[in-house]
């Protein structure tokens, strides 16, 4: 730790001297997930696999072994079902098939007689074409979304700063597919939304950043490698309260969705947690860093804005 | 102004919006219309195809299908459902509060039924009968819309209109009556017309009927969610209760970090819910589960302009500007980049909102909103209560603010 008397900052970390642990840490997080992509891709749930989903709320805590034996008497044998809910009294059965709804009442049905009136489901049918059809619209949008946003980043800031920022949310955003991956976490719909709404919001701490960055830019006339480098430092510690409790507000809800939520949402809130988490790391240990290597050791001041204002 | 009069307003403002809106909430929360993940229901969307091949799908022959779905429902007493038409062969169907989904499901799926009845209800024509498109819309001399159509079989219809001269002919939809045209002599041919005081709309729609029930669309199940009504109350009540937890702990810790100015982002965060809560209701618009997470993670949010305005005040005070100037430069400084991220968040909303079907539409209208009227509270009200507090010159010391005075250098 040590003082900055040209930016009245207290540098806690150097996060410049060590961008180099954290650009590792990251690459090989980037390639673990790509080889686990490659290997197990992604668990795709019915609204890009097609099939049948349901989740049944039976209101009493059943075993895996009497929920298989329930289905195994319809002639469903190995299904993949998993339990959840806080004393395990719900069941989420996938099938591969397209169910008619005769075939899932009488699932409904059995679950009843056997566990009671109480029991409640949700079904979930999605047909091949339009698992398919979903699944390209997704792409599309989350490049969409993606370039839209980087143009405006773009128009924001110069290239550097855009560039740096861009693939800091791009990298977020791979995180939360990457996890999700390696984890075998379920990926329908709602999962889209949260990396998409990752990518708009963890630009945020981005722009607070660069917008200091640049203001503490105006005012430092030498700009070699290492003033530069204090300069990021500096801009990185006076802006950390902010960026942190920014983050923490937002994390705060996504735990509480994901902890008291109900069942079908937990899943959309872990995947903004991971989204958020890796927005905040990646503000400060890679999109920061990354700018002042693009910027290079240059003599000459950079293309600054003309009215630069931060907060 | 002078400074305490500034601070009877705020705590005048203060008083009445607590009463407006522990006036009004409960009524507020009751009449909003949950989605059927909430309360229980199904939706489905349909692919509309021809029954019987050949012809594509128009899109009148889809609107008029999607009628005859609405008919039918209503037919059933199910309230409020929702049918819209998608593409140029989808029709999407969200019925809430279904008891017996098995048998609406199934009646919905039955093709159309167009059938042509003599006074005794018995049918002698049906849709089959006719030729596909073939019904037309003309005028006659006095320029009164006239329906043309078109058999299939000259013979079968001049001996129905022999049988039938001197009496009407009922058009049904399905058992929907839908006119009692008058056969006054035999029509050989093969073609007709029906006239009588049609209006113009009422004309072009007995014209599509008659089209659409000569090539009924077969509607397949392509996309179908259930939800068990005890399932959608559990959700409800376990997500909004997640709500209120997350945004409680928000309250605290927004005072214990900003002290006045933290009391004030609490105000202005419950106003954020109750002006969201309006919209809500003035828009008609359905609230579902992916709905009320982005509610919450608004509320997250919508706190960010009110730390990223606050922690650069804190700044200011800081580096030994007073009061006033430091409130001034400081909310100045933090509106380009709050705006910055309440764009970026709407780019993202918007792509979601084109691409989603109907839950993640929730989610993204849910967050579109939500932005827009942080906007409001969290940028623009805050802005007006926290001027009114510095100015009373009641909370001067800058401990009230959340900074040490250690930490102050001189300018």
């Amino acid at each position: 730790m040590h003082y900055s008397d040209k930016f009245h900052t207290k540098i806690r970390f150097d996060f410049i001297k060590h961008q180099k642990k954290f650009f590792g840490a990251s690459i090989l997080l980037v390639l673990l997930g790509i080889v686990s992509l490659l290997v197990f891709q992604l668990n795709l749930g019915v609204d890009f696999k097609a099939g049948t989903h349901m989740d049944i709320e039976v209101g009493a805590p059943v075993t895996k072994e009497q929920a298989a034996e329930t289905l195994d008497k319809l002639g469903y044998s190995d299904i993949e079902l998993t339990l959840g809910g806080a004393s395990n009294q719900r069941v989420s059965v996938r099938f591969d098939e397209v169910l008619e709804q005769t075939k899932v009442s009488e699932i409904m049905s059995t679950f009843k007689s056997q566990y009671g009136d109480q029991v409640t489901e949700e079904v979930n049918v999605v047909s091949p074409d339009m698992a398919r059809e979903l699944g390209g619209k997704t792409i599309y949008a989350v490049i969409i979304a993606s370039i839209a946003i980087m143009i405006y980043v773009m128009i924001r800031f110069e290239w550097r700063f855009a560039l740096a920022a861009n693939i800091a949310i791009l990298y977020d955003a791979f995180v939360v597919v990457a996890l999700f991956s390696i984890f075998r976490l379920e990926v329908n719909l709602p999962f889209i939304a949260a990396v998409l709404t990752t990518i708009g919001y963890s630009i945020n701490d981005k722009i607070v950043i660069f917008d200091r960055i640049r203001e503490n830019l105006r005012f430092s006339k030498q700009k070699n490698k290492e003033q530069l480098a204090e300069l990021v430092n500096a801009s990185l510690w006076q802006t950390m309260a902010r960026n942190i409790y920014t983050v923490l507000t937002v994390l705060i809800v996504a735990v509480s969705l994901y902890l008291f939520g109900s069942e079908s949402i937990k899943l959309f809130a872990l995947a903004k947690i991971i989204g958020l988490a890796s927005g905040a790391y990646s503000s400060v240990c890679i999109a920061s860093p990354l700018w002042l290597m693009l910027r290079g050791d240059k003599s000459k001041p950079g293309k600054t804005a003309k009215a630069p204002v931060a907060s | 102004m002078k400074g305490s009069s500034r601070l009877i307003a705020f705590l005048g403002i203060i008083v009445i919006m607590a009463g407006v809106f522990a006036w009004t909430t409960p009524g507020l929360v009751n009449d909003i219309r949950l989605g059927l993940d909430l309360k229980g229901g199904f939706e489905v969307l349909y692919e509309a195809s021809p029954l019987e091949g050949g012809e594509k799908v128009t899109p009148s022959s889809l609107k008029e299908t999607s009628k005859s779905l609405e008919k039918r429902i209503d037919a059933q007493g199910i309230a409020e459902p929702e049918i819209t038409t998608e593409g140029s062969n989808r029709i999407r169907v969200k019925l809430a509060g279904v008891t017996n989904e098995d048998e609406v499901r199934d009646m919905l799926k039955k093709p159309v039924n167009l059938t042509f009845r003599d006074p005794q209800g018995n049918v002698v024509l049906n849709g089959t009968d006719f030729v596909q498109n073939g019904a037309g819309l003309q005028r006659d001399e006095f320029g009164n819309p006239i329906v043309t159509i078109k058999l299939k079989d000259a013979k079968k219809f001049e001996d129905v209109t022999t049988k039938l001269t001197g009496q009407t002919m009922s058009i049904y939809l399905d058992e929907e009556l839908l006119s009692a045209p008058r056969v006054n002599y035999p029509i050989s041919g093969g073609t007709a017309q029906i006239s009588g005081s049609y209006t113009t709309e009422e004309a072009t729609k007995l014209k599509d009927t008659i089209n659409l029930g000569a090539l009924p669309l077969k509607l397949t199940e392509k996309y179908t969610q259930s939800v068990g009504a005890k399932l959608g109350q559990q959700s409800l009540h376990q997500t909004v209760e997640a709500g209120l937890i997350g945004s409680g702990i928000i309250l605290v810790l927004l005072i214990a970090l900003f002290r006045i100015p933290g009391v004030v982002a609490g105000i202005t965060v419950v106003s954020y819910v109750w002006l969201l809560l309006l919209v809500f209701n003035l828009m008609n618009a359905t609230l579902t589960l992916p709905g009320i997470a982005a509610f919450v993670l608004g509320v997250g949010m919508a706190v960010d302009a009110n730390i990223i305005m606050y922690e650069r005040i804190k700044e200011e005070i800081r580096s030994g500007k007073s009061l006033l100037s430091s409130l001034k430069s400081g909310s100045k400084n933090s509106l380009r980049t709050i705006m910055d991220a309440n764009i970026t968040n709407i780019i993202a909303s918007v792509v979601l909102y084109v691409i989603g079907n109907g839950a993640i539409r929730g989610f993204a209208l849910t967050m579109i909103f939500s932005i827009l009227v942080s906007i409001l509270t969290n940028i623009f009200f805050s802005r007006f209560l926290i001027h009114l507090l510095i100015r009373s010159n009641v909370f001067k010391k800058p401990s009230y603010y959340g900074v040490k005075e250690a930490e102050i250098r001189a300018l």
